[in-house]
């Protein structure tokens, strides 16, 4: 404390004690200290001890090291990351996978994103409300059931059923049915989401009096959006192109689906197959790696931006934007949206069902190819020998995971959205103090971490017993999934508690404090009632991302524990898909659903304020 | 009804000093407007009255009884110093009806419901808005808005009401009704008000004292005719009045005893007792000196009035503007404005005589900025000055 002109005053009994007093006596000091301890202890913790267990000789390693003890220290695990003559194999090969997935992801989806969001937002393309309703959905799907609904049409005979396509008879090249190719398509049908959001969200801020200027001084149509629109939305280019870039390279459930079967690997694929085998400690190591690539990206981001944003929000009153006629590029446009709807949206859901429909995958959709054993059919009657499985609602199976499922994702979301609301409280009123920002920071982390290199972290910090006994082994525990579900959303839960708390001034909290209300009652009366429907939204959108997560749980995954996400997964590497198609229908059912009904809740914010 | 007594106070956040060394006496039954432009620290006086802000020191009392004893630590609550606050955005939280926005602080005080009942329609009479108890904020115009503010302020019958900028969100036409009823209710319940503003017309108008605050410290504490006629520096002159005070630069001489200022006006002296005497003053050399001069203190006739203090002087151009007209003049090279009540008419580069009456006018040293002469208020002034 720098203050100049200013002594602190000299420390006396009395001071003391009502200092004390002043610090205990609220309740929110008191919530802003347990806060920093959750965080320290779910975040900073777990990773420092990921990190510590690559240095550290574990028992499977034990005659690979000669010599040593468990828990000696040792760079066996880097050396045989960084330094073998595997690391070719294991590092090199996956990285430069990561790499060019990503950067084909980016280049395709980036430009499509960014040119949807400008139709939609800038131009009188016909049909805008149909399609602004149907535009994002594809991106609801989740990826890895668009993965299965790609190989339902593209499988050849390395996986054991014929997918549409070679059931025709006409031949499949591996390389279009596995591999980059497939994976590049597959993720640039989901992570297109990104640049859409965020350039519209950008577009949408510009005042239409700053092109009208343009068109004033002369500027046509393609001077005007190169010169005026296109830099003024650039900021937002950036942020979505670099967090597609760290969202496909972090990508798990895609790349195992479409990459295995060829044996493609990627750095998620190749990490998860050391920590579910051995030696976990490289697997730790390279979840370093990737959670350093994937922050790496984000953080040059925030830097890059940081300076620019400025003028991204450029706003005015002119909230009534003039539309762009796109006259005779109208219809082309039109078929563009609706060429990457039908591929993204209706051509997987169409061929998800229709399978699920078969006897045979790959047999056609004749009457005598067509069933509903899938859904509700019996072992005993399988239309089908290759059938290993009840059909779903016959299936005990299923029902645990849709148990397991409604159970994490309820549970999870609801204990997210209430801590959310709670960082968001302490973020935007403590915005500029150290406590806001402490707690700001420490919740950006786990956003840093692809999903799989976090939950990669809680294995390492919890498939053992912590505190001598004290924390016993988590792994298989529903308790693990849920505690990983949880504080992987605290970015997310915690950004719309702060957006759901700025809306609430201040001085309406300071209004009741004068008239006698303490910290509780303020919360209570003031508080909740105010932030009630930012809280629904926010609690059923996390409850959508839960319910459908793959990545984050699936190195944790035990059979008591499967989720339908995961069940769904697994069943798809058997030779008879129809069964996980059919849980992949009901997951995208399911997310439609409450989607639905989130948006209900999310209208209403604005209306009340 | 208490007296509040500010001393030693400062408020810093972070490295930034916002108040330094405030002292404010307010007496019972004031209604003392602090006044400033904006981030002089005025709010936030007012936040540390209200006991939102913490100062880092100085102490406060209430009727005498400790509110604000810094050094140990000492912060009475806000809703333990009897009083309320009336917010620059209202606050009315937007879940509750007016009724239950005004009752709030009643219920927290565990009153009977019979009594809230009584309590929050006095109040909403006070301020004669009861026809909208059931109405939501947002169901209301900014004035009633406004009201349901004050009435909520008012229900707990504080013995000290707080408001920040009450005015600022309102037209120029519903300001000046709600000017009248604040000053009303100022005379009706006897409070005492403590009122932050950057509009010195409604610290004029309304006010019993004015604390003029500049750079987080006060400048000035006085009646509004007070600060008026006698602005204590230079850039409290600029700031109150409207149209501005004319500067006119001229050399002061001053003896020890009386003050002679030269200007191309003329050459005017001063009796000691006019000399503000516990400012700097250099004795015995010419020193720069400024002349504040109200356009309102001019006299214009086109004819000479035979007055000891006239000047000729030359229209330099002329707005009428319905009640009252104002000319730009020169005499010499000096140029300075001069409001004439009604509409008056002069040509550009009219030859006219004004009378200046030097007794009204202020002298302030410019390498100082201070105030070193007081002027008379007019209906003291002789029809000579």
């Amino acid at each position: 404390m720098a203050k100049k002109g200013w002594k602190r005053p000299p420390m006396t009994k009395e001071r003391l004690k009502n200092q004390v007093l002043n610090v205990i006596g609220n309740p929110f000091n008191m919530i802003v200290f347990f806060t920093l301890i959750i965080l320290f202890a779910l975040i900073i913790i777990p990773l420092l001890s990921m990190v510590q267990n690559t240095f550290i000789v574990a028992k499977a390693e034990l005659r690979s090291i000669p010599g040593a003890k468990i828990g000696d220290y040792t760079l066996y695990y880097w050396r045989y990351l960084l330094a073998s003559p595997l690391t070719k194999t294991i590092l090199w090969e996956p990285l430069l996978h990561s790499l060019l997935i990503g950067f084909f992801v980016t280049v395709i989806s980036v430009p499509l994103g960014a040119l949807m969001a400008w139709l939609m937002v800038r131009t009188d393309i016909p049909a805008k409300g149909l399609l602004s309703a149907l535009i994002l959905i594809p991106y609801m799907i989740p990826s890895w059931c668009k993965a299965l609904s790609w190989l339902s049409v593209f499988r050849n005979e390395l996986s054991g059923s014929y997918g549409v396509l070679t059931g025709l008879g006409i031949p499949v090249p591996d390389w279009l049915a596995y591999g980059p190719f497939a994976i590049i398509i597959v993720m640039t049908m989901h992570y297109y989401a990104f640049a859409y959001i965020m350039v519209s969200g950008a577009l949408r801020s510009i005042n239409s009096e700053l092109e009208e200027m343009g068109e004033i001084q002369g500027a046509n149509k393609l001077q005007i959006l190169k010169s005026i629109t296109l830099p003024l939305v650039l900021p937002s280019i950036l942020s979505a192109t670099i967090m597609t870039i760290s969202k496909s390279i972090g990508s798990y459930g895609v790349a195992a689906r479409l990459g295995n079967t060829i044996k493609y690997y990627v750095l998620a694929t190749r990490m998860k197959e050391f920590i579910n085998d051995s030696p976990k400690g490289v697997g730790y190591a390279m979840s370093i790696l990737m959670i350093l690539l994937a922050a790496g990206t984000i953080i040059v981001n925030q830097r890059l931006i940081g300076t620019r944003k400025s003028y991204a929000t450029i706003g005015g009153k002119g909230t009534r934007s003039n539309l762009i006629p796109l006259r005779g590029a109208k219809w082309p446009m039109l078929i563009v949206i609706t060429v990457f709807l039908v591929a993204a949206m209706v051509l997987p859901t169409f061929f998800l069902v229709m399978e699920s429909f078969q006897i045979v995958p790959g047999g056609g959709y004749g009457l005598d190819n067509l069933t509903l054993y899938a859904w509700i059919g019996e072992l005993e009657n399988a239309p089908n020998p290759a059938f290993a499985q009840n059909g779903l609602f016959r299936n005990s199976e299923f029902f645990r995971a849709l148990g397991n499922t409604v159970k994490l994702s309820l549970i999870a979301s609801i204990i997210t959205a209430v801590f959310g609301q709670f960082f968001g409280y302490i973020t935007t009123r403590g915005r500029g103090k150290w406590y806001g920002n402490a707690v700001e920071q420490l919740i950006f982390i786990p956003y840093l971490m692809p999903g799989v290199a976090f939950s990669a972290i809680y294995f390492a910090m919890f498939s053992q017993p912590r505190l001598g006994g004290l924390i016993p082994s988590l792994y298989g525990t529903f308790l693990l999934i849920l505690l990983v579900s949880v504080v992987k959303h605290f970015p997310f839960a915690s950004r719309s508690g702060s957006s759901n708390m700025m809306q609430i001034s201040v001085e309406l909290e300071e209004a009741a404090t004068i008239n006698g209300a303490g910290f509780w009652r303020r919360i209570g009366s003031i508080v909740i009632p105010l932030a009630k429907n930012g809280f629904l939204s926010g609690f059923l959108l996390s409850f959508i991302s839960i319910a459908k997560e793959l990545d984050l749980i699936a190195i944790l995954m035990t059979p008591a524990n499967y989720t339908l996400s995961f069940l769904s997964f697994d069943y798809s590497k058997e030779a008879m898909p129809q069964v996980a198609d059919a849980i992949c229908i009901v997951i995208i059912a399911f997310i439609l659903i409450t989607n639905r009904i989130a948006d209900r809740f999310g209208g209403n914010v604005s209306k009340s304020m | 009804m208490s007296k509040i007594v500010l001393s030693h106070i400062d408020k810093f956040y972070g490295d930034n000093h916002v108040l330094r060394d405030i002292n404010l006496t307010i007496e019972d039954g004031d209604f003392m407007t602090l006044l400033g432009p904006s981030g002089c620290g005025k709010t936030t006086t007012l936040r540390v009255v209200s006991g939102l802000e913490k100062p880092q020191h100085g102490t406060m009392t209430i009727d005498d009884r400790v509110i604000i004893d810094a050094d140990k630590a000492f912060y009475e609550a806000p809703s333990k110093r009897g009083l309320n606050l009336v917010f620059q955005s209202y606050a009315l939280w937007p879940h509750m009806t007016v009724f239950q926005n005004v009752a709030f602080g009643l219920k927290i005080k565990k009153m009977k419901k019979a009594e809230i009942e009584e309590t929050v329609m006095r109040a909403l009479k006070t301020m004669r808005i009861e026809e909208y108890r059931g109405r939501y904020p947002n169901e209301l115009s900014g004035g009633q808005q406004q009201r349901v503010a004050i009435a909520r302020a008012i229900a707990s019958s504080p013995k000290l009401l707080l408001l920040d900028e009450p005015l600022s969100n309102l037209d120029a036409r519903l300001r000046i009704d709600m000017r009248a009823e604040l000053k009303r209710l100022h005379k009706e319940t006897g409070t005492t008000i403590i009122y932050v503003t950057h509009d010195q017309v409604e610290a004029l108008t309304m006010s019993t004292r004015i604390a003029l605050f500049k750079e987080g410290e006060i400048s000035q504490i006085d009646t509004p005719l007070g600060i008026y006629t006698n602005p204590i520096d230079l850039q409290a002159a600029d700031f109150i009045g409207n149209p501005r005070i004319n500067f006119i630069d001229a050399k002061g001489y001053y003896d020890g005893d009386t003050l002679r200022v030269t200007s191309e006006f003329g050459v005017y002296v001063y009796p000691h007792e006019t000399v503000k005497t516990d400012e700097e003053i250099p004795v015995n050399t010419e020193f720069d000196c400024v002349l504040g001069l109200r356009p309102e203190m001019v006299d214009i006739f086109t004819e000479d009035p035979q007055h000891r203090n006239t000047v000729p002087a030359t229209v330099y151009a002329n707005q009428p503007a319905g009640s009252e007209t104002l000319v730009t003049l020169t005499v010499g090279g000096v140029e300075f404005l001069a409001i004439q009540v009604g509409l008056v008419d002069y040509d550009m580069n009219q030859n006219v005589f004004v009378v200046l009456h030097p007794g009204r006018m202020n002298v302030y040293n410019k390498e100082t900025g201070r105030l070193i002469k007081y002027a008379k208020t007019k209906h003291k002034a002789g029809v000579d000055d």
